[in-house]
């Protein structure tokens, strides 16, 4: 088994790898400046030009890009090339608003395998693996992503798509898939349905690897993925404006690893958006250091994590941002504290009476918000007196306002009734006329 | 003493409309006669607690159909009609320190009246109602009524 994909980049000195970006980052400048009148005019209205821009440090100078500017020239009105040069489209999921569409020239679909064939390396994934794909396939880039990287590798690529978890798992015991490739939430709901046909994932499957994203995520719930099904499950990162799924962490599960070559990651204050110092939590800005179609300069991604630029154990050199705890817009503000539902799992996580499903209700009675957290009564935990009830609907609240310091009503309802996804779990009803 | 031991289907269930329903259409599916039945409510939700003749099918046919359902065991204590009957046991059981975590009645066909009792201790509440003569009765008595 080959240790890295591209050694020589991978395992870069520090100081090499911040010539190359700001070598790479001069000529995107330029690059955008001619190629994009949106960039152009984005450009001249903060007043710079692209020779003001002459080291890493100077980044800080250039405009901000939002997912905004991308809805707003919906739908090619970023791109940097002719749409001929296009060798395929991609379209978001739309979880936040109107669609954006991404377009990629062949250069940019390399890319991003190289970028996956790094990450699947660093998991000891490749050749005589099978990968079973349960992201979408089609417009959503979970599926098509993985798939490319995975072929690059030398897998042997099952694309299952997601749903139809019978099949799956009938094709993940007859086809011996040896990693598996979807929401964690999915992947939770494929063990329960394997449990319910008596199907230990465990002992009855060849499965080892799981690479888990597409929505939020906690320490937590790996640990209950790793104990139930015997795998290990790794962190990949990665949204459809950047091309889709890219970084991964290593087998350390210590931080993603964000390709320096391809991306120049910052973490800002989302409020005044200054540059924060490494191990400062904010939110993370990208700019694209090597894309052709849809470049993107100082993009607010809107997930808040931390930057680690410590070389890693496994001898890459490239910075790692730390597990991502929910995305700007998935924070919910109760009472004006701010809540992110990866926070609510985390808690739950800990608590083994509770099952991994949750959802997260917002309603506001009488000017003031109420927030109630539903979950489900596992068959472990259930006992027929009412006052056992009471006190784990107790336990729980208490645990969530040690951590939300917020008052949460908690309420268990029957096992099942929390709707189970395919794809991204939705956590939250906010049913507050804002 | 195990045959003294009855059976109960306990079952979680959101106080929302249809869940009756739900179970009662699920026990005629599976030919299931219910003998003694309560819902003890809560806010939200609530337990129901029955005693049926096919006590493992019912659990069974309710886990099947996804609800959180599980088997208690409880006793069934059968009370003379006239005043007093229940204070007697509620005595004995409080002398030898037995809780009682619930209970609710019925009354049967024969005219006699059933009450169904969860206990701390059961193995100690057989003994102890043994001993003072009251007549405790058995899963073969339910399928009978």
């Amino acid at each position: 088994m080959i240790e890295y994909w591209n050694p020589l980049v991978e395992r870069m000195p520090v100081d090499e790898l911040d010539k190359m970006q700001e070598k790479r980052l001069k000529s995107l400048v330029n690059y955008v400046y001619q190629h994009s009148d949106f960039y152009k005019k984005k450009f001249d209205d903060a007043n710079v030009k692209p020779e003001d821009i002459q080291s890493l440090d100077d980044l800080k100078k250039l405009p901000f890009t939002y997912k905004s500017d991308l809805r707003d020239t919906y739908p090619t009105g970023m791109f940097c090339v002719p749409n001929e040069q296009l060798v395929r489209f991609h379209a978001s999921s739309g979880t936040t608003g109107k669609h954006t569409v991404v377009g990629y020239t062949r250069n940019d679909i390399d890319q991003w395998a190289t970028s996956l064939a790094r990450a699947l390396t660093s998991l000891g994934i490749g050749r005589g693996d099978v990968i079973q794909i349960s992201y979408g396939y089609g417009l959503f880039t979970g599926g098509l992503g993985l798939h490319y990287g995975a072929e690059e590798v030398g897998c042997t690529v099952l694309p299952t798509s997601s749903g139809n978890t019978e099949k799956q798992l009938n094709l993940m015991q007859d086809l011996n898939s040896s990693v598996i490739a979807c929401t964690p939430s999915y992947f939770l709901f494929m063990n329960e349905v394997a449990n319910q046909s008596g199907i230990s994932i465990e002992h009855d499957t060849q499965l080892r690897v799981g690479i888990f994203g597409a929505e939020p995520w906690s320490e937590e719930m790996r640990t209950r993925i790793e104990e139930a099904t015997g795998i290990k499950a790794y962190d990949v990162y990665g949204t459809s404006e950047l091309s889709g799924p890219l970084c991964t962490e290593c087998q350390h599960q210590d931080g993603i690893h964000i390709w320096a070559d391809q991306f120049l990651i910052e973490v800002i204050n989302p409020e005044t958006g200054e540059q924060l110092a490494e191990g400062e939590r904010g939110e993370l800005v990208i700019t694209t250091l090597a894309k052709e179609a849809l470049p993107l300069i100082r993009y607010r991604i809107g997930d808040i994590t931390v930057i680690n630029k410590q070389p890693c154990e496994c001898g890459r050199t490239h910075p790692r941002i730390m597990r991502v705890l929910g995305r700007a817009d998935d924070m919910l503000i109760v009472r004006g504290i701010n809540v992110f539902p990866g926070q609510v799992e985390s808690v739950l996580m800990n608590i083994p009476e509770v099952g991994e499903h949750f959802m997260i209700v917002v309603d506001r009675v009488n000017e003031l918000d109420i927030m109630k957290v539903q979950i489900e009564m596992t068959d472990e935990a259930f006992s027929d007196k009412i006052n056992d009830i009471m006190s784990l609907e107790k336990k729980v609240a208490s645990a969530l306002k040690n951590v939300l310091n917020l008052a949460v009503k908690v309420e268990l309802v029957e096992n099942g009734t929390i709707p189970r996804s395919m794809g991204k779990a939705k956590k939250v009803i906010d049913n507050r006329k804002l | 003493m195990e045959e003294k031991i009855i059976k109960q289907i306990s079952l979680f269930a959101e106080n929302k409309p249809g869940r009756l329903a739900n179970i009662a259409e699920n026990f005629r599916k599976a030919d299931i006669n219910i003998r003694a039945f309560t819902i003890a409510e809560a806010g939200d939700f609530g337990i129901i607690r029955m005693v049926v003749d096919k006590p493992d099918v019912a659990h069974e046919v309710l886990h099947d159909a996804g609800f959180t359902v599980s088997e208690t065991s409880v006793l069934g204590v059968e009370m003379q009609d006239i005043p007093g009957g229940l204070g007697k046991i509620a005595d004995v059981l409080g002398e030898k320190s037995i809780n009682i975590d619930y209970a609710y009645a019925f009354v049967t066909k024969t005219e006699k009246a059933l009450l169904i009792l969860r206990v701390n201790d059961i193995e100690g509440a057989i003994k102890t109602l043994n001993v003072t003569g009251v007549k405790l009765i058995d899963m073969a008595d339910i399928q009978a009524i």
